[in-house]
């Protein structure tokens, strides 16, 4: 029994290498086909990865728009600074607020006048007109009206001021701009794949007398598939991850061009969640396409 | 060994090609299937090998029916059968050693086993010498002995010699059937398919002669000349 169970293991060792031996070797035997496999991959991922990293940061300016666009809530006039300083857990326990800033009267002054920029005209103007006041920033400003009548209801805040029409305005954007980006992302994979799966084949049909020659020695479907599965798998990765390097650096050019010329324009760094999120996309074609497609091609050879 | 019994095949798109076959090869025989062009002797020879199905009659290769095998047992079928064709079907980027040796790797033979058998199979058709070569850079009759060897290694029951000759010229023709009637001396039942008269007539065998899709001849050491009659 313990032989048989080695003499099993044995073979499928064998076997494995085998596969990965020839997986290998074709690749090299057929390298123009490979490298047009591996080209055509890597170029429609690089297109798919700089549009999905052009959504990403139009995505991201809308964000930043959105985050600026705080409610202010104003403190009563009978309380002292540190009263309304001792507001801020009752404001921050209120749904949809992330994060309060306080502004005193004096910091509000100073910040009115810096905003008119006509110092000698404001000198005597007293901090009491101005309001101790909470700049309150909010998860998501599609709730905004309703963070702000929630903030109404907390004792000692005397008024509350946002701007739902920008803040809607913002989120239809940013709506409009994630289903144009999803649609767009989702045809340039479809042709992708389309593409992709039309070059595999193409590859495949080139070697049909191959295929056809392993069928007439006996070889089973599983062993003509494996080898091509192994060639699949590494071309795929291998358009990945040039397409991986070649939308990064494109990336990363960019990004220098855009501070250097317009540093106004914050770009998503390349080090944040986005690189491992394209990168695992890009495997993930690659790998289905590369395997997958293969796979498919072998198939309408295999019925022999 | 082989047993085609009433068989006729009729294509998809009409064509019959065979019209109630009829004929049996025994073990250890040898024996030329002969006939013109568009004969039926490729379909013959497609549904010993599998590829097709009958549509009537009964075809059976080493004991078993074609009509009735499962495709997952096609493979090992195929094994015990060595087939060897006018185009050589060798795998171009594979060396001489290594299309030899691919046949014995799809049964899941050991390296050693491979590294016994090829370089002896190899000797046996003569073409030891050019083991590590490419098929691009034989002549046609060292592809065909490529071939014969590749049909040979795995010690087949049966082999059949589609049209072997067809791309070589009469002397070369005549070493790749005197291997195979060597190989046959050897114990291997041979059916060669050819439409080279000369060259069947140099041998004192069996000639199954085929024409229209059914069997006109079937004789020891006759040719049916098919043209003439």
């Amino acid at each position: 029994m313990l032989w048989i169970g080695i003499t099993i293991m044995k073979v499928n060792r064998n076997r494995t290498f085998y596969y990965l031996k020839e997986g290998f070797s074709s690749i090299f035997a057929h390298s123009l086909m490979s490298f047009a496999s591996v080209c055509i991959i890597a170029a429609f991922l690089i297109i798919t990865g700089l549009f999905i990293m052009i959504a990403v940061n139009i995505n991201a300016t809308i964000g930043d728009l959105e985050a600026e666009n705080v409610i202010l809530a104003y403190v009563h006039d009978n309380q002292s600074e540190n009263d309304a300083r001792n507001l801020e857990p009752n404001i921050l326990a209120v749904p949809n607020v992330s994060h309060v800033v306080f502004i005193s009267r004096e910091e509000a002054m100073e910040s009115f006048i810096g905003r008119y920029g006509d110092t000698d005209r404001y000198r005597d103007l007293d901090p009491s007109t101005f309001r101790h006041r909470f700049a309150v920033y909010v998860y998501d400003v599609g709730y905004i009206v309703e963070t702000q009548n929630a903030l109404r209801y907390v004792q000692g805040i005397a008024a509350v001021n946002a701007n739902p029409a920008i803040a809607g305005g913002l989120r239809t954007l940013r709506n409009i701009v994630s289903w144009i980006s999803i649609v767009v992302i989702a045809v340039l994979l479809a042709i992708s794949l389309f593409v992709m799966q039309n070059t595999i084949k193409l590859a495949t049909f080139e070697r049909r007398e191959e295929i056809a020659i392993m069928k007439m020695v006996g070889a089973t479907n599983a062993f003509i598939r494996w080898p091509f599965i192994v060639e699949g798998f590494i071309l795929g990765l291998l358009g990945s991850l040039t397409a991986y390097i070649v939308t990064w650096s494109l990336y990363d050019v960019a990004a220098r061009g855009v501070a250097e010329f317009a540093g106004f324009i914050r770009l998503v760094p390349i080090s944040s969640n986005i690189t491992v999120q394209v990168i695992l996309l890009f495997v993930a074609v690659g790998f289905s396409v590369g395997v997958g497609g293969s796979g498919i091609a072998l198939n309408r050879y295999l019925k022999v | 060994m082989i047993r085609m019994t009433d068989v006729f095949k009729e294509y998809a798109n009409g064509t019959k090609a065979l019209k109630g076959v009829t004929f049996e090869l025994n073990a250890g025989e040898f024996a030329f299937l002969v006939g013109p062009s568009g004969s039926g002797k490729s379909t013959v020879i497609k549904l010993l090998i599998g590829e097709i199905a009958p549509s009537d009659g009964e075809v059976i290769v080493n004991g078993q029916d074609m009509d009735n095998i499962r495709m997952r047992k096609m493979p090992y079928l195929r094994r015990t059968i060595g087939c060897i064709f006018q185009d050589f079907r060798l795998i171009e980027y594979k060396s001489v050693y290594e299309n030899v040796a691919f046949a014995m790797r799809v049964i899941g033979a050991s390296s050693g086993d491979i590294r016994q058998r090829v370089p002896y199979v190899l000797e046996l058709v003569g073409i030891e010498h050019k083991a590590k070569s490419k098929p691009a850079e034989l002549s046609g009759g060292e592809q065909q002995r490529v071939a014969v060897a590749r049909a040979l290694v795995n010690n087949p029951k049966l082999i059949i010699a589609d049209e072997p000759t067809g791309n070589l010229d009469p002397a070369r023709s005549l070493e790749i059937l005197l291997l195979l009637k060597k190989i046959n001396e050897l114990g291997t039942t041979v059916l060669v398919v050819t439409h080279e008269k000369p060259l069947v007539d140099q041998f004192s065998q069996r000639v199954i002669a085929i024409d229209g899709g059914r069997v006109v001849s079937d004789a020891m050491d006759r040719y049916y000349d098919y043209e003439s009659e």
